[in-house]
C-alpha cells in the first residue's frame, strides 16, 4: 500500500462518494456563526430542506457582537443590521434544533477557541465552517477549512462537502526559538517565506520538532494563519499534547470511548515514506519577534529591521503594491520598524485571545509594571478574550487584574476589533499592534493601519508607545 | 444558480495584486441577511472617499468602465475571508468574469456556487489583455463552452477549468440537488462511521 500523508488519511476515511473531478466529502462537524449563515438557512427554506444532522452542528455568535453588556442580550445590539444578523440566527438554531451557545452564555465566543475548548473538534475529523480562519482546528489534526455561505447550505442539507483534493505540503521547524519568539513568529516567518498564494491549492503539515512542543494554543495560532499563506487548511498530527488538551472537555469521549477514540486519533499521521509536493524547511533558532509593516500578512520583518525599499522588490507589480502599502501604512523605506509610534492595540481574535496567549502578554504586562511602567498615555490598549471560558479563566488567574492595573481595557468575549464588524475599531490614520490576523487596508476601520504581531509584542508596545522588541521586556 | 455560457462586454483593468475580500466588500455590507443588492459595497473604499462622493480616478467610476461586465486583476484576487459576499457583490455590480493569473481557493470555488466565471490565464496574457483593455472602448469575449478569452484585437486565449465545474455552470445545476440525489451513499457512510466513532453520535 502507498504510504500516505496525514492529509490523505483524514481524506480517504471521509468519501462518500467520487465523480468526475470532485469528491463528496463527509463532514464531522459544522460550526456556524451569524455572518455567514442567513443566507444558507434561508435557501434551505425556500427549497424546504432539512437540516440533515443538527448534532453535528453547532452555533455561536461572535463576529458583530459588542464586547461590552453582552448580559443584555441581542436585543440589546445598538447596530439595528447586526441585531437582526443575530435575532435571525437565534431563530434559525431553533427551528432546527441546533446546539446554540447565545452572545452572553459563558460558552460563547469565537467560534475557532469555541469548538476546540468544548472538546467538540477532535482528531481526524472533518471540520467546515463559514469563515476562513477554520483552519485553526488543523491543530487537532482535522481536516479543517473556510467554506462560503452556499456551501454552508450544501453541508447543512447534506452533511458533505464536493470538493477536489489539494496537494501535500509540508512546513517542517526544527530547533529551538529564541526567548521572546513563538507560533505567532513562526507563523508570520511561514507566510514572508512562502507569500499569501503561496499555499493556494494545498494542505499544508507541520511537522518537526518546534511544532511538536508548542502547545495546542501555540499550534492554533500557526493553524489559523495557514490560510494567510494561501492553505485552505493546516495540519499537526495529534499527539499526546492534543490528547491532554481533549481530556475531560464536555464533549470529549468518556471511559471505555475514551481509550477507543486515542486508539483511533493515534492512526492519523503522515507515513514515513508518504512524498509531498512541496517541502519547506525553517530553523526555529533563525527566527526573530516578527512584525508586518505593510498590508498584506506576507509584508513580514524582524522588529529589529528596516521598513524595505519598493524598489528592492521583484516585479513591477510588488514594487506597486509596497508603494502603496507604505503610503497606506504611513511609513518610510529605510526607517526602524520601532519608530513606529502607535495609537491602539488590541490583544484577541481567533488568531491570538486563548488563555496562553493571555499570559504571554500579561507576564510581559507584569513584569513592566513591577518596574513601575503602565501602558503610555497616547495608547489605547484593550484584551479581548476569545470566549467566556477563557475570560472566566483569566480572571481566575488574576491575569485581569494584571491587565487593568497597567491600563488596559478588560473586554467581552467576540471578534471585536479584528474585523471591525462591531463597535470596536480603528479610527482613519490609527496605527494599532495587533495580534490579530489580516493587516489588509481598511481591515480594522476604514483607514485604520494595522501591524500584526504575537501577543507578547503587543503588550511591549502598549507599553513602549510604539513597537519594540518583546526581548527588551523579558 | 445563473448559467454562465458565453459573455461580450467591457473590461476593467485592476491592476493590483492581492486584492482581497475585505476590499471587495468591506465588512459593514455583511451584516446583511439577504444575497442581493450588495453592488453598493463593491469595492466600497475604492469607488468611494470618506465622504461617500465617488473617487473619479477608480476604474469602475470612470464613465467607459460603469458597464463592465470583465474585470482584470493582478495575482491571488480574493484572498482573505471566505465571505460569499464578494462574489455577490460582483454580480450584483454586472460583472461576470473575473481574469487573473490566479485565484485564493476559498474565492474561486465560491464564484462557482453563483455563476461567476474566475479565468485563469499566463501573465502575459492577463497583461496584453489589461493594456488592450485601458482605454474603455472595445469589446471583449468570454466563451465557456470553447473555454476561450477573445481579446479586442481578436487575440484569442485558451483557458483550463475542471470538466465538472464547467459542466454546472453551463448549465445552472444546484449542487445539493446533485448531492442529495446521493442520499443512499451518504446513509451507508453514516451508519458505518456510527460503529467506527460511536462517541461523535450525539443525537
Amino acid at each position: 500500500m502507498a504510504a500516505k500523508t496525514l492529509y490523505d488519511k483524514i481524506w480517504d476515511a471521509h468519501l462518500v462518494a467520487e465523480g468526475d473531478g470532485e469528491t463528496i466529502l463527509y463532514i464531522d462537524l459544522h460550526l456556524i456563526h451569524e455572518v455567514t449563515t442567513p443566507q444558507a438557512f434561508a435557501g434551505l427554506r425556500a427549497a424546504g430542506r432539512p437540516v440533515r444532522r443538527p448534532d453535528r452542528t453547532l452555533a455561536v455568535a461572535d463576529h458583530n457582537v459588542p464586547t461590552e453588556g453582552q448580559a443584555l442580550g441581542a436585543g440589546a445590539v445598538a447596530d439595528e443590521e447586526a441585531r437582526l444578523q443575530l435575532l435571525t440566527l437565534e431563530r434559525n438554531v431553533a427551528e432546527n434544533g441546533i446546539e446554540y451557545f447565545p452572545m452572553g452564555d459563558l460558552r460563547n465566543g469565537i467560534v475557532h477557541v469555541v469548538g476546540p475548548e468544548q472538546g467538540r473538534t477532535q482528531p481526524g475529523m472533518t471540520i467546515v465552517c463559514g469563515d476562513s480562519h477554520t483552519s485553526t482546528h488543523g491543530a487537532f489534526g482535522a481536516l479543517a477549512q473556510g467554506i462560503g455561505t452556499s456551501e454552508v447550505e450544501h453541508v447543512l442539507a447534506t452533511q458533505t462537502l464536493r470538493q477536489a483534493k489539494s496537494k501535500n505540503m509540508r512546513v517542517t521547524i526544527d530547533g529551538t526559538p529564541a526567548p521572546g519568539v513563538g507560533a505567532k513568529d513562526y507563523a508570520l516567518a511561514v507566510i514572508g517565506a512562502i507569500g499569501t498564494a503561496g499555499g493556494t491549492g494545498h494542505v499544508i503539515e507541520y511537522a518537526g520538532e518546534a511544532i511538536r512542543a508548542l502547545s495546542m494554543e501555540g499550534r492554533m495560532t500557526l493553524c489559523n494563519l495557514t490560510i494567510e499563506a494561501g492553505a485552505r487548511a493546516g495540519l499537526v498530527a495529534p499527539d499526546e499534547t492534543t490528547f491532554d488538551y481533549i481530556r475531560g472537555r464536555p464533549a470529549a469521549p468518556k471511559g471505555a470511548a475514551w481509550d477507543m477514540a486515542v486508539a483511533h486519533w493515534k492512526s492519523f499521521f503522515t507515513d514515513e515514506d508518504a512524498v509531498f509536493d512541496r517541502e519547506i524547511v525553517l530553523d526555529a533558532a533563525q527566527i526573530a519577534p516578527l512584525v508586518t509593516w505593510g498590508t498584506s500578512p506576507e509584508d513580514v520583518m524582524p522588529i529589529d529591521g528596516r521598513v524595505p525599499d519598493p524598489a528592492s522588490f521583484a516585479t513591477a507589480d510588488k514594487r506597486a503594491s509596497a508603494e502603496r502599502a507604505l503610503d497606506y501604512m504611513g511609513l518610510t523605506a529605510g526607517q526602524p520598524i520601532t519608530e513606529a509610534k502607535i495609537d491602539r492595540v488590541f490583544i484577541g481574535s481567533c488568531t491570538n485571545s486563548r488563555i496562553e496567549d493571555l499570559r504571554s502578554a500579561a507576564a510581559v504586562v507584569q513584569k513592566a509594571f513591577l518596574e513601575g511602567r503602565l501602558v503610555a498615555p497616547h495608547v489605547n490598549a484593550m484584551v479581548v478574550p476569545g470566549s467566556g471560558l477563557v475570560k472566566a479563566q483569566a480572571e481566575d488567574e488574576g491575569l485581569d487584574a494584571i491587565f487593568k492595573a497597567a491600563g488596559f481595557d478588560w473586554r467581552e468575549p467576540g471578534c471585536s476589533m479584528c474585523l471591525g464588524m462591531n463597535p470596536d475599531r480603528l479610527a482613519p490614520g490609527e496605527r494599532c499592534a495587533s495580534t490579530s490576523n489580516r493587516n489588509f487596508e481598511g481591515r480594522q476601520g476604514r483607514g485604520g493601519r494595522t501591524h500584526l504581531l504575537s501577543p507578547a509584542m503587543a503588550a511591549a508596545a502598549a507599553i513602549a508607545g510604539h513597537l519594540t522588541d518583546v526581548r527588551d521586556f523579558i | 444558480m445563473k448559467p454562465f455560457t458565453h459573455i461580450d462586454a467591457k473590461a476593467a483593468p485592476l491592476a493590483l495584486s492581492n486584492i482581497d475580500t475585505d476590499q471587495i466588500i468591506p465588512k459593514q455590507f455583511l451584516k446583511t441577511v439577504d444575497r442581493i443588492g450588495l453592488s453598493k459595497g463593491l469595492f466600497y473604499d475604492f469607488r468611494f472617499d470618506e465622504a461617500g462622493q465617488e473617487k473619479p480616478d477608480f476604474v469602475l467610476n470612470q464613465p467607459a468602465y460603469k458597464d463592465a461586465g470583465v474585470l482584470i486583476a493582478g495575482d491571488n484576487f480574493g484572498c482573505g475571508s471566505s465571505r460569499e459576499h464578494a462574489p455577490w457583490a460582483l454580480l450584483d455590480f454586472g460583472i461576470s468574469c473575473v481574469i487573473s493569473t490566479s485565484f485564493a481557493d476559498i474565492f474561486y470555488n465560491n464564484c462557482f456556487q453563483n455563476g461567476l466565471l474566475p479565468v485563469v490565464l499566463p501573465a502575459e496574457a492577463v497583461e496584453d489583455l489589461m493594456a488592450q483593455a485601458r482605454g474603455g472602448n472595445h469589446v471583449i469575449s468570454v466563451d465557456l463552452a470553447a473555454q476561450t478569452v477573445t481579446a479586442p484585437d481578436g487575440r484569442v486565449y485558451g483557458f483550463e477549468i475542471d470538466p465538472s465545474r464547467k459542466h454546472k455552470m453551463l448549465n445552472g445545476l444546484d449542487a445539493i440537488g446533485e448531492t442529495l440525489q446521493k442520499a443512499p451513499d451518504i446513509d451507508v457512510y453514516e451508519s458505518a462511521r456510527a460503529l467506527d466513532t460511536p462517541w461523535l453520535e450525539r443525537a
